[in-house]
């Protein structure tokens, strides 16, 4: 089953596709997907992201940068503001040299989980969302790095347009992951390269922190990641999760003025 | 967890950002490393963390000293508790967005690299205890950055500090950060610990007191114990 959650007509409502491509509300209402505004398709609890996990990704970053399954994952935080919805709006402030996108797939966690074992881990997976998580790299400093000025800005963590019952996902270790800059498509992978899976990420994280059914993981993003500017179209997709629509937006649209250029 | 406020918005959000490095002794003491790899040059932002839900435990709650590791670092500092969404605040405006202040200790096991997010040395369970004691602004004895500080481990002082002196006080902090995160009613603040912050183990009973806010007050007991 999918699930997305979303506000129509004065309310916020748990909405479900139907198959001619519109939104059944639990109420009995068939609404168009466009009369809608998409909010992320979870109350996110904590929201663990994962840097370097796909060698690919790795290797593009920098050439001498090495990343192998044994070494500990490098996750970092993220706060609740930075979330959006589907056919949401990402500021791009005025004079960056450099943000991009990164396709992500979700994991949210249905049930506690302390102390899990790789070998049960899936049991605690409620379901999948497709993720875009920009990076605004102008901003990257060297000190708990990556620093929440480059990914902890307000509606650059883009999560929908559904949760996908993990019942439904057999297989999320080999799902292509694809996206489109205005219907380009730039960047491709395969869940199949991370270099943490996702038992091993449960594994990894519950050692030391106790999750809760909401708590989010956002598993790493495969090469391809290139600039997107103001009035870009971002289209994240993964096979059968979603696709993910998002625009760049600038200064002006978040009541700020234009900057002189630098 | 209840972190019931006596002024609006009423109750903590359970949203906790940390303040890292942010007294100038902390990076001054790095030396020469400062300007070297990794890190290549002192931090210019703001340095922040997240504190998530599975670190808030409340005054008189009892944390667990992993196994292996003999003492944790204690992070006492001022809990900048937001009481209006603040996006984009001059600091001159800083205050009227504060609904208040409390006590937190931001626990980690010390961190051998400030180059990594560090999220299992900071983010284990129990690591951010709260007080139930809170005061506004006006309830201060003076303005929010020359508190007394004072941690006592087992009965004795072992810090003796204040809340001045930070890279960025608790205005030009909210004025940085709000920059480029809009903080919600509820969400939590720290203005970051001390260089000198004591470390304390398990069996040890640790008391935070900022003058005007209020005490915490928790006790560090060993992983068995609760296992």
């Amino acid at each position: 089953m999918k699930t997305a959650r979303v506000a129509y007509s004065g309310a916020i409502h748990a909405a479900q596709p139907t198959d001619d491509g519109r939104l059944r509300l639990p109420d009995g209402r068939v609404v168009e997907e466009h009369a809608v505004v998409w909010l992320p398709p979870v109350d996110a609890g904590t929201i663990v992201a994962l840097g370097l996990n796909y060698a690919d990704h790795v290797k593009e970053l920098s050439r001498e940068l090495v990343v192998a399954p044994n070494d500990e994952p490098l996750v970092f935080l993220k706060g609740p503001g930075t979330l959006l919805g589907h056919r949401g709006a990402t500021r791009r402030p005025a004079g960056l040299a450099f943000m991009h996108y990164e396709c992500e797939l979700a994991v949210v966690i249905g049930r506690t989980a302390r102390h899990v074992k790789r070998s049960n881990a899936m049991e605690h997976v409620a379901g999948y969302a497709v993720c875009n998580d920009y990076a605004f790299r102008d901003y990257l400093e060297n000190w708990y790095r990556p620093n929440l000025r480059v990914k902890n800005r307000d509606g650059a963590t883009v999560l929908g347009p559904w949760l996908v019952d993990a019942a439904d996902v057999p297989r999320p270790h080999a799902l292509g992951l694809r996206t489109y800059v205005n219907g380009q498509l730039t960047q491709q992978g395969n869940t199949a390269d991370m270099i943490h899976d996702i038992p091993a990420l449960i594994a990894y994280l519950s050692a030391f922190m106790t999750l809760s059914a909401g708590d989010v993981i956002l598993t790493g993003t495969p090469e391809g990641v290139v600039n997107v500017n103001v009035g870009d179209e971002v289209a994240t997709e993964i096979d059968g999760i979603g696709r993910l629509v998002n625009t760049i937006v600038g200064d002006e649209a978040f009541g700020r003025a234009r900057q002189p250029d630098a | 967890m209840d972190f019931a406020l006596p002024v609006p918005p009423y109750r903590l959000s359970g949203v906790v950002y940390a303040t890292l490095l942010n007294d100038p002794a902390q990076v001054r003491d790095l030396g020469d490393r400062a300007y070297e790899a990794p890190y290549k040059e002192p931090p210019v932002a703001p340095v922040l963390g997240l504190k998530p839900r599975n670190t808030i435990v409340s005054n008189d709650a009892a944390i667990v000293v992993p196994p292996g590791v003999e003492h944790l670092a204690m992070g006492p500092s001022l809990g900048i508790v937001i009481g209006r969404p603040a996006c984009r605040v001059a600091a001159a405006e800083a205050r009227d967005v504060i609904a208040g202040f409390v006590v937190v200790n931001d626990i980690s096991i010390p961190v051998p690299s400030h180059y990594r997010p560090a999220v299992r040395f900071r983010a284990r369970d129990g690591f951010c205890p709260i007080s139930s004691d809170f005061a506004t602004w006006d309830a201060l004895p003076g303005p929010p950055d020359s508190l007394r500080v004072a941690v006592q481990i087992d009965g004795h002082l072992v810090h003796a500090g204040s809340t001045s002196g930070r890279t960025r006080g608790v205005c030009k902090l909210l004025a940085d950060v709000t920059e480029f995160m809009t903080l919600q009613p509820g969400d939590v603040l720290l203005l970051g610990g001390p260089a000198a912050a004591p470390v304390a183990g398990p069996g040890s009973h640790v008391r935070i007191e900022i003058e005007g806010v209020g005490a915490l007050q928790n006790r560090y007991v060993a992983a068995e114990a609760t296992a």
